[in-house]
C-alpha cells in the first residue's frame, strides 16, 4: 500500500468525524481539498520543487490524529518568555484556551480558528483558503483536507496594536503524533500589528507538524511576522506561509530556525498593490543530521513595490540546507526593486548546502538582483584570532556568530532581538535549553 | 627568553628556513632585515604557529617551555605577540567582542576570573590613546573598512592590551606615511621595558630611526648571515644587500 493510500482510506472512512467538531467554513472546500491531494501525492525529489527534500518519507510513519479533539493538557514555558505580548498557546493543532486571556484593544479578535470560523463565518470565509487556494501543493491540500482547528487574528481599519501578539505552537503527544494546523492572519487597512509565533516539541516521540499560516495585510498597512523554530530532531515541520499585501502595505518576515529536525518552509508573498514593501528574511542552524530547506517566492503582480529577501544558513557536522528562493515580476511591474541575497557556512566538509536563486522577470524597467555564496570558516580569520590568544572553540563561535548577525539586525522588536541574540550564541555553544532537556537530541 | 636554534621550515615542500640561530634576551630590540623572500616573514609565522608552514628540524625555547609543541593560542597566552604585515579583516566581529574574548581568553590561562565590564573600558580607553586610535573604533568590525594605517595602530593596540613578553613587528611600517609611522613607533617604544622584548622586521631604516634596536641580523636565504649593532642596519640603508649576498655567495 502506498503512503498515500493509508490517508486516503483514513480521509474515506472517518471524513464525517473529522468534519463534526468543525465550522462549514472550514468544511466547505474539504472534499475538493481531498481529490487534489489524491490526485496529486506526496511530493518526492521527483517533483523539480522539493528536489532537495523528499516529503513522502517522513509521512510514512504511522501517526496518531486527534480527530475527536480530546482536550490535551500541558505544562510549558517557551524559550522567549520576556517579550511581554499577548500570549496564546497552540497545542498540536488546537487553540488552547489559558484562563487569563489578554485584554485586547477594541475590534481585535484572537482566539482559535474554528470558533472564529463558528462565531463570525462571514468574516473568515472572505478570506479562508484564498492564498492557499492559489497555491496548488500536495502538503497544503493535504492541511485544508484534516484541517480542524488553529489560531485566528484579526485587527480591524486604523487599529495599532500596542503590544507584539506571541504564539507559542507545541507538539504534545505520548505516541507518534501528527497535526494539520491552520492560522489565518488579517490586518485590516492601516493598521499594526506584530506576530511571533514559537514553534516547539514537548515530548521524545515522532512529530509531523504540517502547517499553513494565510496573512492578508490590507492597504498602508504594517506586518511584522516573526517566527521561530525549536523543535526536536524527531519534528518533520512542514510550514506554509502566503502572504498577500495591498498597496503601501508594509510586511517584514524573519523566520529563524534554530534547533530542527526536518523543515521545509514555504513562502509565497504576493505584493499586489503598488508601493507595497516586504522584507523577508531567515535564518538555518543545522547541525548532526538536521534538514532545512526554506523554498520562497515573491510575486510582483503591480509596479512600484520592493522586495529585499536576506537568507543565511550555517551548517555543522552532517546538517543539510537548501534554498530556493524566485522573485517573480509579473508583465507591466515596472519599477519594480528586488533584492535577494542567500550566504551560506558550512562548517564541516560533510555539511551540504543547495542554493538556487531565480528570477523570472517580465517587465523591461526594474532593478532587480540575486545572489548566493556557500563558503567555509575563513581560515586566516581563525589564525588571527587564535594568534590573540582565542581558543579555536571560542574563535570559530565568534565567526559564526557575526556570520549570522545581520540577520537578527533586522528585528524590530528589541526585547526578541536580545533574546535572539541570546538564543543563537547558545545555540552555537551547544547549551541551547532544548538539548539540556531533552533525551532525542543528545 | 627566547633561543632559536638550528630552525629549519617549509611551506607545501619548499624550504623556506634553513637553520636559524637566534637568542633573545629580556630588554632587548632586535632587528631581523634582509632581500625579499628571505625568510623573515616566514620566521614571524612559524613564532606564532601559522598552521601553513611545517617546521622540519631544530628547536625554539620561550622562557624555559617548547614553543614548537604549543597551539597559536597558547603562543599568545605565554606571550608572544605578532602584529601582523597583513591584519585580517573579520566581518561582524565587533574590535570590543575581539579584545574581550581575548583578555579573557588570556585570564583563564592564568587562573583568573573575567575582567569586569568597567575595567575592560577603561582598558581599552587607556591603550587606545597609546595609538591615537579612534574612539569609534570599538564598535567597528575587526579591521573591517580600517586605512592601512588604522591597521597597523590596532595591531599596535592589541598588543598594548595583551601585554606581551616578546613582540614580533612584521614590516609594521610598510604602508605607512610618516606622521602614522611616528604614532606606531611611540606605541612601541612606549610599552617598552626591561622585561620584555621585540623583533623588528623591517625592509627599512626608516623604522629604526623611531624604535633603536640593540642588535641587527640579516637574514639571506633562510639563515641569518650577519649580526652586529644598530650601525649596520646604517650600512644596509647606504650599500643595500648586494655585498653581503655577494660575500655570502662566494663562501
Amino acid at each position: 500500500m502506498s503512503i498515500e493510500q493509508s490517508y486516503i482510506e483514513l480521509y474515506k472512512e472517518r471524513h464525517a468525524e473529522l468534519k463534526k467538531p468543525c465550522a462549514d467554513v472550514l468544511n466547505a472546500g474539504r472534499d475538493d481539498a481531498f481529490n487534489r491531494f489524491e490526485s496529486l501525492g506526496f511530493p518526492t525529489t521527483r517533483n523539480e520543487d522539493y528536489l532537495y527534500t523528499d516529503l513522502g518519507k517522513p509521512f510514512s510513519v504511522d501517526y496518531g490524529l486527534n480527530l475527536n479533539r480530546l482536550y490535551i493538557p500541558v505544562a510549558f514555558r517557551c524559550d522567549v518568555p520576556s517579550i511581554n505580548g499577548y500570549l496564546y498557546y497552540v497545542v498540536n493543532d488546537s487553540f488552547y484556551t489559558t484562563q487569563q486571556q489578554p485584554v485586547l484593544p477594541e475590534g481585535v479578535i484572537i482566539c482559535g480558528l474554528n470558533e472564529a470560523a463558528q462565531k463570525y463565518p462571514e468574516l473568515v470565509a472572505k478570506y479562508y483558503n484564498r492564498q492557499a487556494a492559489k497555491a496548488k501543493t500536495a502538503t497544503m491540500a493535504f492541511n485544508e483536507a484534516f484541517v480542524q482547528d488553529g489560531f485566528f487574528m484579526y485587527v480591524p481599519k486604523g487599529v495599532v496594536l500596542p503590544k507584539p501578539v506571541q504564539l507559542v505552537d507545541i507538539m504534545r503527544a505520548d505516541v507518534d503524533f501528527m497535526a494539520n494546523s491552520r492560522n489565518l492572519v488579517i490586518i485590516e487597512e492601516g493598521a499594526k500589528a506584530q506576530l511571533l509565533e514559537c514553534a516547539h516539541t514537548q515530548d521524545p516521540v515522532q512529530f509531523l507538524c504540517n502547517r499553513v499560516t494565510e496573512v492578508f495585510v490590507g492597504e498602508n498597512a504594517s506586518f511584522e511576522y516573526y517566527s521561530l523554530e525549536n523543535t526536536h530532531n524527531k519534528t518533520t515541520n512542514i510550514s506554509s506561509l502566503l502572504v498577500k499585501q495591498e498597496a503601501s502595505s508594509n510586511v517584514l518576515i524573519n523566520a529563524v530556525t534554530l534547533h530542527n529536525g526536518l523543515t521545509r518552509n514555504n513562502v509565497q508573498v504576493d505584493l499586489d498593490g503598488e508601493n507595497a514593501e516586504v522584507l523577508l528574511c531567515g535564518m538555518a542552524i543545522g547541525d548532526k543530521n538536521q534538514q532545512v530547506d526554506n523554498f520562497t517566492l515573491i510575486n510582483h503582480n503591480t509596479p512600484h513595490c520592493r522586495s529585499r529577501e536576506l537568507f543565511k544558513y550555517v551548517l555543522d557536522d552532517s546538517a543539510v540546507g537548501a534554498f530556493v528562493g524566485k522573485i517573480y515580476v509579473a508583465p507591466g511591474a515596472q519599477k519594480t526593486e528586488a533584492l535577494m541575497t542567500n550566504k551560506n557556512l558550512c562548517a564541516t566538509s560533510t555539511a551540504k548546502m543547495r542554493a538556487k536563486p531565480q528570477l523570472e522577470i517580465y517587465a523591461d524597467d526594474v532593478k532587480c538582483s540575486h545572489g548566493a555564496t556557500v563558503g567555509q570558516l575563513d581560515e586566516a580569520a581563525l589564525f588571527y584570532m587564535r594568534s590573540r590568544g582565542i581558543s579555536v572553540k571560542e574563535a570559530k563561535l565568534l565567526l559564526k556568530f557575526a556570520f549570522a548577525a545581520d540577520v537578527i539586525e533586522n528585528i524590530r522588536i528589541d526585547a526578541l532581538k536580545d533574546r535572539i541574540h541570546l538564543l543563537v550564541e547558545k545555540r552555537f555553544r551547544g547549551e541551547l535549553s532544548k538539548c539540556a532537556g531533552c533525551v532525542i537530541c543528545q | 627568553m627566547l633561543t632559536i636554534k638550528n630552525l629549519h621550515a617549509n611551506i607545501n615542500g619548499k624550504e623556506i628556513l634553513r637553520g636559524i640561530n637566534l637568542q633573545v634576551n629580556e630588554g632587548e630590540v632586535h632587528a631581523i632585515m634582509g632581500p625579499n623572500g628571505s625568510g623573515k616573514s616566514t620566521l614571524s609565522a612559524v613564532l606564532t604557529g601559522n598552521p601553513l608552514f611545517t617546521v622540519t628540524e631544530g628547536e625554539v625555547i620561550f622562557n624555559g617551555k617548547n614553543l614548537l609543541e604549543m597551539a597559536p593560542e597558547d603562543r599568545s597566552r605565554e606571550g608572544i605577540f605578532l602584529s601582523f604585515q597583513y591584519p585580517v579583516e573579520i566581518p561582524g566581529v565587533s574590535m570590543t567582542n575581539f579584545m574581550r574574548t581575548a583578555i579573557n581568553e588570556h585570564r583563564k590561562y592564568k587562573g583568573m576570573d573575567p575582567i569586569s565590564a568597567s575595567d575592560f573600558l577603561k582598558l581599552m580607553r587607556e591603550k587606545k590613546e597609546f595609538v591615537e586610535l579612534d574612539s569609534k573604533l570599538a564598535n567597528r568590525s575587526v579591521n573591517e573598512g580600517f586605512s592601512g594605517g588604522e591597521k597597523k595602530r590596532n595591531e599596535i593596540f592589541q598588543m598594548a592590551m595583551l601585554d606581551p613578553k616578546l613582540s614580533i613587528l612584521d614590516e609594521t611600517d610598510s604602508g605607512l606615511d610618516i606622521d602614522a609611522l611616528r604614532i606606531v613607533a611611540s606605541g612601541v617604544n612606549k610599552l617598552k621595558t626591561d622585561h620584555n622584548a621585540c623583533i623588528v622586521i623591517t625592509h627599512y631604516q626608516r623604522l629604526l630611526d623611531y624604535i633603536k634596536p640593540d642588535i641587527v641580523h640579516v637574514l639571506y636565504k633562510g639563515q641569518i648571515v650577519k649580526t652586529a649593532g644598530p650601525e649596520l642596519a646604517l650600512e644596509l640603508e647606504d650599500r643595500g644587500y648586494d655585498w653581503i649576498k655577494q660575500e655570502i655567495d662566494a663562501q
